[in-house]
């Protein structure tokens, strides 16, 4: 057993940080209240060559392991939960392919995934099937030697700004979940087209639209894995997100904890600071320990997940622990503010509406929460 | 195109250094190590020349094993090797123990077109082991360097001077030292850490190179630092009173006096 980061991972981990610090921190503030989405920026991650990460260098990657893939999205979530997480949803429809793409697929579209030229999408979700992903009615026919996909897909993120999107839809209405295919769908085929962008509450800097399709004509080879298999694809690589979303979570606390210490330091009430008075060393302990076990449960799970195990419930855990830690942290963070807290003035309350938003995505809470039960009673 | 780029480890400058009033030693408990950042200026530089003119970039530094991470940090931004001078009877070298081990390895190394160093390192701002490295291997130096535009083996460069510019040229092999004006120096890149991470730096003793030991360390070192302190922070609050016309008058003739205006 071994906690230490290796020499690569301390050395990403510190690139990362420098980046973050220079280049993303000071930008999140503006994102946040004008809600566009930052291309500059995220081509300047692209040039960094942070789109492929933790991916084989045989196709574009830097050939890093899962933690230093989390350690990037940790770091990055100090700075701007909404770069962060524009990446992390990059690596979702990146591991489709990486994991189930044939030689083909990789070669057209997880290269330049990867090398940072395209941005990529994943899409499940539709206006009346969230958590319940197998519901969905979006449909693929066969029509010679192309799919003819049909249907409106909600809340995508990375919607409107990528160039590749990976989409699920039914190809066989009588099978259930069984039934739904994956399929690579490249920006501008015609049938295909963006339609609203949401006006989000928090990660106001990620762009989440509704995706349309209308007839939209793509070839056979586009298909991701075998017709049927959308589904398993789309679960496996929704658990693997949940990995990820335990490093924004952990980042954004970690900003929480950041902004409440040096305020405690620097705020005097009653003649001293206010880090004296033992209210504000317990909020400051609590925030702490949450942070430091949370760590310790995403170098298991990406260790886990390293070696090849099957670990969707630990995953589920640091999921659904880390986003709820990260509400609470931005929840004390305007508590150790006071009144400045709560004003537009200071970060802690945009950390709580970026927070609120991993307690819904990628599993919402209750699902993960019946997961993690239903497995454990049944062992 | 063969580059040598010369980069000392410094105690990291963004955050504040103490030293330890009975010792007198700076305090490094807790600081890390860092590429004295016009060090870095040199490097991007090198590496900027070797994509534009083909070549290798070589970097090297003299200090303890722990010098390696910087090393492997020069690699991963992207130099091709890196050496580390490292012996315990190098420790303690002032600029002219320094520059001598430093002109000792140049001269192993063999063919050098362009030796970089940054313009000085900011724990102890001397800015004198570039200069003493160009004498000891009889090469032209060109400091405070902040343009530099390539044209076979012939170097046009901008020289940074408080009140002008100065271009000087110069045929290789050279010497120069690089300020921050020079360029921007990038991130190291990704795919580079993972093989820098990886990478065995070779490291040079002082059998590694043709030294004479009584030039080495603190034997070697004229230099001998009698005190070194914090500069005491004091000050005086001065109420200038009277009408608003007075009182600027008044603050008008103390900025003048203190030389602030």
């Amino acid at each position: 057993m071994n906690f230490d980061l290796n020499e690569e991972q301390k050395m990403l981990q510190k690139m990362v940080r420098e980046f973050t610090e220079k280049e993303v921190a000071h930008l999140d503030e503006k994102m946040d209240k004008s809600g566009e989405f930052p291309y500059e920026l995220m081509k300047k991650l692209a040039d960094n060559g942070f789109y492929g990460i933790p991916y084989a260098e045989k196709y574009g990657g830097a050939g890093g392991d899962e933690l230093s893939g989390a350690l990037t999205l940790m770091e990055l979530a100090k700075g701007s939960m909404s770069v962060a997480f524009t990446l992390a949803t990059h690596w979702v429809p990146a591991n489709a392919l990486n994991n189930f793409g044939t030689e083909e697929q990789k070669q057209k579209y997880l290269v330049p995934m990867l090398t940072g030229e395209k941005l990529g999408a994943f899409a499940l979700t539709e206006p009346g099937a969230g958590s319940d992903s197998a519901g969905i009615v979006s449909t693929g026919t066969a029509d010679e030697d192309v799919w003819v996909l049909n249907g409106n897909k909600v809340f995508i993120t990375n919607g409107g700004v990528s160039d590749i999107y990976v989409i699920c839809v039914k190809t066989d209405k009588t099978k259930g979940a069984k039934g739904i295919s994956a399929f690579i769908v490249e920006k501008g085929t015609p049938g295909f087209s963006i339609g609203k962008k949401e006006d989000k509450m928090g990660c106001r800097g990620s762009s989440t639209t509704e995706l349309i399709m209308k007839d939209c004509r793509v070839p056979k080879e586009n298909m991701i894995g075998n017709e049927g298999e959308g589904f398993k694809i789309a679960m496996s690589i929704l658990e693997k997100g949940r990995m990820a979303f335990g490093a924004l979570g952990i980042g954004i606390s970690e900003a929480c904890l950041s902004v409440a210490k040096k305020y405690a330091n620097e705020r005097q009430a009653f003649g001293k600071p206010i880090a004296s008075f033992q209210a504000i060393q317990f909020i400051i302990a609590n925030m702490a320990m949450e942070i430091e076990l949370s760590k310790a449960l995403l170098q298991k799970v990406a260790s886990m997940y390293e070696k090849g195990e099957k670990c969707g419930t630990e995953a589920a855990m640091l999921k659904v622990f880390t986003s709820e830690m990260a509400m609470k942290a931005a929840k004390d963070a305007i508590q150790v503010l006071g009144g400045y807290g709560y004003t537009r003035d200071y970060p802690p309350e945009r950390y709580l509406r970026d927070a609120k938003f991993l307690e819904i995505a990628e599993g919402a809470n209750e699902v993960l929460r019946f997961v993690i039960g239903s497995t454990i009673l049944r062992g | 195109m063969e580059i040598l780029v010369c980069i000392k480890q410094v105690p990291d400058p963004t955050v504040e250094v103490r030293i330890d009033p009975k010792t007198k030693n700076l305090v490094r408990e807790g600081i890390v190590g860092v590429i004295n950042p016009y060090d870095k200026n040199a490097l991007e530089e090198a590496i900027r020349i070797k994509e534009s003119q083909g070549g290798k970039v070589t970097v090297i530094s003299m200090g303890p094993p722990q010098v390696k991470e910087s090393l492997r940090e020069a690699l991963a931004m992207g130099a091709d090797e890196a050496i580390l001078l490292s012996d315990r009877e190098f420790g303690g070298a002032d600029t002219l123990a320094t520059s001598y081990v430093l002109a000792q390895a140049i001269k192993k190394l063999g063919k050098v077109d362009i030796i970089l160093f940054g313009k000085n390192a900011v724990d102890a701002d001397t800015g004198q082991v570039g200069p003493i490295v160009a004498e000891k291997l009889g090469l032209p130096q060109i400091t405070f360097a902040s343009k530099i535009s390539v044209d076979g083996n012939i170097l046009l460069v901008d020289r940074h001077l408080e009140e002008a510019t100065e271009t000087i040229k110069v045929t290789l092999p050279a010497v120069i030292t690089a300020c921050k004006e020079l360029n921007e120096p990038r991130y190291p890149n990704p795919l580079k850490i993972m093989k820098a991470a990886r990478k065995e730096i070779t490291v040079w003793g002082k059998t590694d190179i043709q030294v004479d030991a009584a030039k080495l360390g603190l034997k070697g070192s004229p230099t001998c630092v009698l005190e070194i302190f914090s500069p005491s922070k004091s000050t005086q609050v001065k109420i200038l009173n009277g009408s608003p016309e007075e009182a600027s008058q008044a603050l008008f003739t103390v900025l003048r006096e203190d030389k602030v205006i």
